[in-house]
């Protein structure tokens, strides 16, 4: 164990750092059951089951209609709030957040590297989730407007709940955001107007839901893709609230070991 | 530049709530050498390391790494120094390659990942995820991920813990081979027996202070002892009058010698034993001579109860 090699210290440039951090975080993504299960697995069985069976009635128009932007919000959901929150909470249990602190990836560079790995994961959702429903006899409306509305609602909605995911992760026990998290996912399962109709509910209960960010990432996924309405201010506004706040919380309390 | 020490302390405190676990601590580690840093549980080892790592801040005192202060010029020192923690820290889904790989792609130059995992003997685990892999090799991994960076100083935070002798030596002659490279290296450690082997410089911390510094031989000072066997009953009272005073002479059991020499060992004691056995015409066998140990100098200075 001799002749080592004299020091010859020096950071890589950031964008390699990030993008090498970001591959990382996708190889264990990819190598873990529960975390696919979650974010591919589940959406992919709603859209198939829910679209061909009468489980639900679900309005005018084309069941597929209805289910795909729905399943769409879904992924989101999954993917930048279960997902990320689950992870992250057992990396900064694990000192995983702390060891990287001691490496020349700052925080900032974490970030983005967590967040090109949320966008990468949710592309890959998104493009499975519409080419599977157009298979199924989808025919949302497309036009300038619905496509970059739908970005919009898909991104601010991302951001929302990325803010909510790493202000969970941030602040208490691993094993509670594991329940927490979980939890979520299937309370919004239920109430996010993935599934059921918003229509359905108690009309007092709706402006709540609608205020909730999968319930507005639903309606304006809806809105756009099903009907042709214009952009939907209304939703995207309460979209970007949340991502404010959240990630303005999460900022000031997280914990990073 | 290189006159500026790896680490320099002066007097640190820092507290947790009401526990005090550095009160007043200063030391100086210099470039290019292994320094340890020994102490028993929660003397403060960690938490002296953690904050020249800049994770935590001192409540007073102040703290120079390579001249830089962590807290201000963190950004700085992280691409110069390699630290590895106590435990974890990995990924536990990653495998060991694919974790080491990405460790490389944030450094400018660093050593190949998979020259470095041969080396240390990680070859055959490289697809085996972190949590798999067996206690050694997980500690190996995290020693590979502080140094592929090829930092010029390197915190190992009891490096050899838990491990088998095997890894044991395959860490220490790792250690002695990085600072032949150059590299500075601070340890914490228990183990009395690796900080005599590795450390050009220990310092003993006990209940957040320091008590004692130096090289080994410093430490250990000049008292000596001289073993060897021969015939018993032997009559050593020539052998004392030859011998500086203050020498005392023992045989137990019998046929075995034991001289103690309050000034140390030096080659005129050695020639007059051996001159003195030829008088007798006994051949002495097994002859050595020891200084104090560490272990000795610890034990006095941090007490030999047992601490909860």
């Amino acid at each position: 164990m001799t002749d080592w090699p004299a020091p010859a210290p020096g950071a890589a440039p950031l964008p390699k750092m990030i993008a090498a951090q970001a591959g990382l975080e996708l190889k264990i993504l990819f190598r873990n059951g529960e975390q696919l299960l979650l974010t591919l697995i589940i959406p992919m069985l709603l859209l198939v089951v829910f679209s061909s069976e009468s489980l639900i009635s679900v309005g005018r128009g084309a069941r597929i209609g209805f289910i795909a932007p729905g399943i769409l919000a879904l992924a989101v959901l999954s993917t930048s709030f279960t997902s990320l929150a689950i992870g992250t909470a057992f990396e900064r249990r694990y000192g995983v957040l702390k060891r990287l602190g001691a490496t020349p990836l700052s925080r900032a560079g974490l970030i983005a590297a967590k967040a090109a790995l949320v966008l990468a994961v949710e592309a890959g959702q998104v493009v499975l989730i519409v080419a599977v429903s157009l298979l199924l006899g989808w025919h949302p409306v497309v036009s300038v407007t619905s496509v970059f509305s739908a970005l919009a609602v898909l991104i601010a909605g991302s951001a929302a709940f990325c803010g909510l995911a790493m202000l969970l992760a941030g602040t208490i026990r691993a094993e509670a955001v594991l329940a927490a998290a979980n939890l979520a996912y299937l309370v919004l399962l239920g109430i996010g107007g993935v599934l059921f109709p918003l229509a359905k509910f108690p009309p007092a209960a709706r402006p709540v839901l609608l205020a909730l960010p999968s319930g507005a990432m639903s309606d304006g996924l809806r809105a756009v893709l099903r009907y042709g309405a214009g952009v939907p201010g209304k939703d995207l506004l309460v979209l970007a609230a949340w991502a404010v706040v959240a990630i303005g919380l999460a900022a000031r309390t997280f914990r990073w070991d | 530049m290189n006159d500026v020490p790896a680490v320099e302390i002066t007097g640190l405190v820092k507290s947790y709530g009401r526990t005090r676990a550095v009160r007043g601590l200063s030391m100086r580690a210099s470039r290019g050498q292994v320094t340890a840093v020994l102490g028993p549980n929660g003397a403060g080892k960690t938490t002296t390391v953690e904050i020249c790592e800049g994770y935590l801040r001192p409540d007073e005192g102040t703290v120079r790494v390579l001249g830089l202060d962590p807290q201000r010029d963190g950004r700085a020192l992280r691409s110069r120094v390699g630290v590895m923690p106590q435990s974890g820290g990995i990924p536990s889904m990653a495998r060991a390659s694919d974790y080491l790989k990405v460790m490389a792609s944030f450094y400018a130059s660093p050593l190949d990942p998979a020259k470095l995992m041969d080396r240390l003997g990680l070859t055959e685990s490289a697809r085996t995820a972190y949590r798999r892999l067996s206690g050694g090799q997980q500690q190996r991994l995290s020693l590979a991920a502080a140094i592929i960076g090829r930092p010029e100083l390197v915190f190992l935070d009891e490096p050899t813990a838990g491990l088998d002798p095997q890894a044991r030596h395959a860490t220490w002659d790792l250690i002695t081979g990085l600072r032949a490279s150059g590299t500075t290296i601070i340890l914490t450690t228990h183990y009395l027996e690796e900080a005599e082997r590795l450390a050009d410089y220990v310092a003993i911390v006990d209940q957040g202070r320091l008590v004692a510094e130096g090289t080994t031989a410093e430490l250990t000072g000049s008292h000596g002892q001289l073993r060897f066997a021969a015939d018993p009953a032997l009559d050593t009272a020539g052998l004392l009058a030859a011998l500086p005073p203050d020498s005392v002479t023992k045989e137990s059991p019998a046929g075995h010698y034991l001289i103690e020499l309050p000034g140390g060992v030096d080659p005129q004691v050695i020639a007059t034993v051996t001159a003195w056995c030829a008088e007798q015409g006994v051949l002495a066998r097994n002859l050595r001579f020891d200084g104090k140990t560490l272990e000795d100098v610890f034990l006095e200075l941090t007490g030999r109860d047992l601490r909860s």
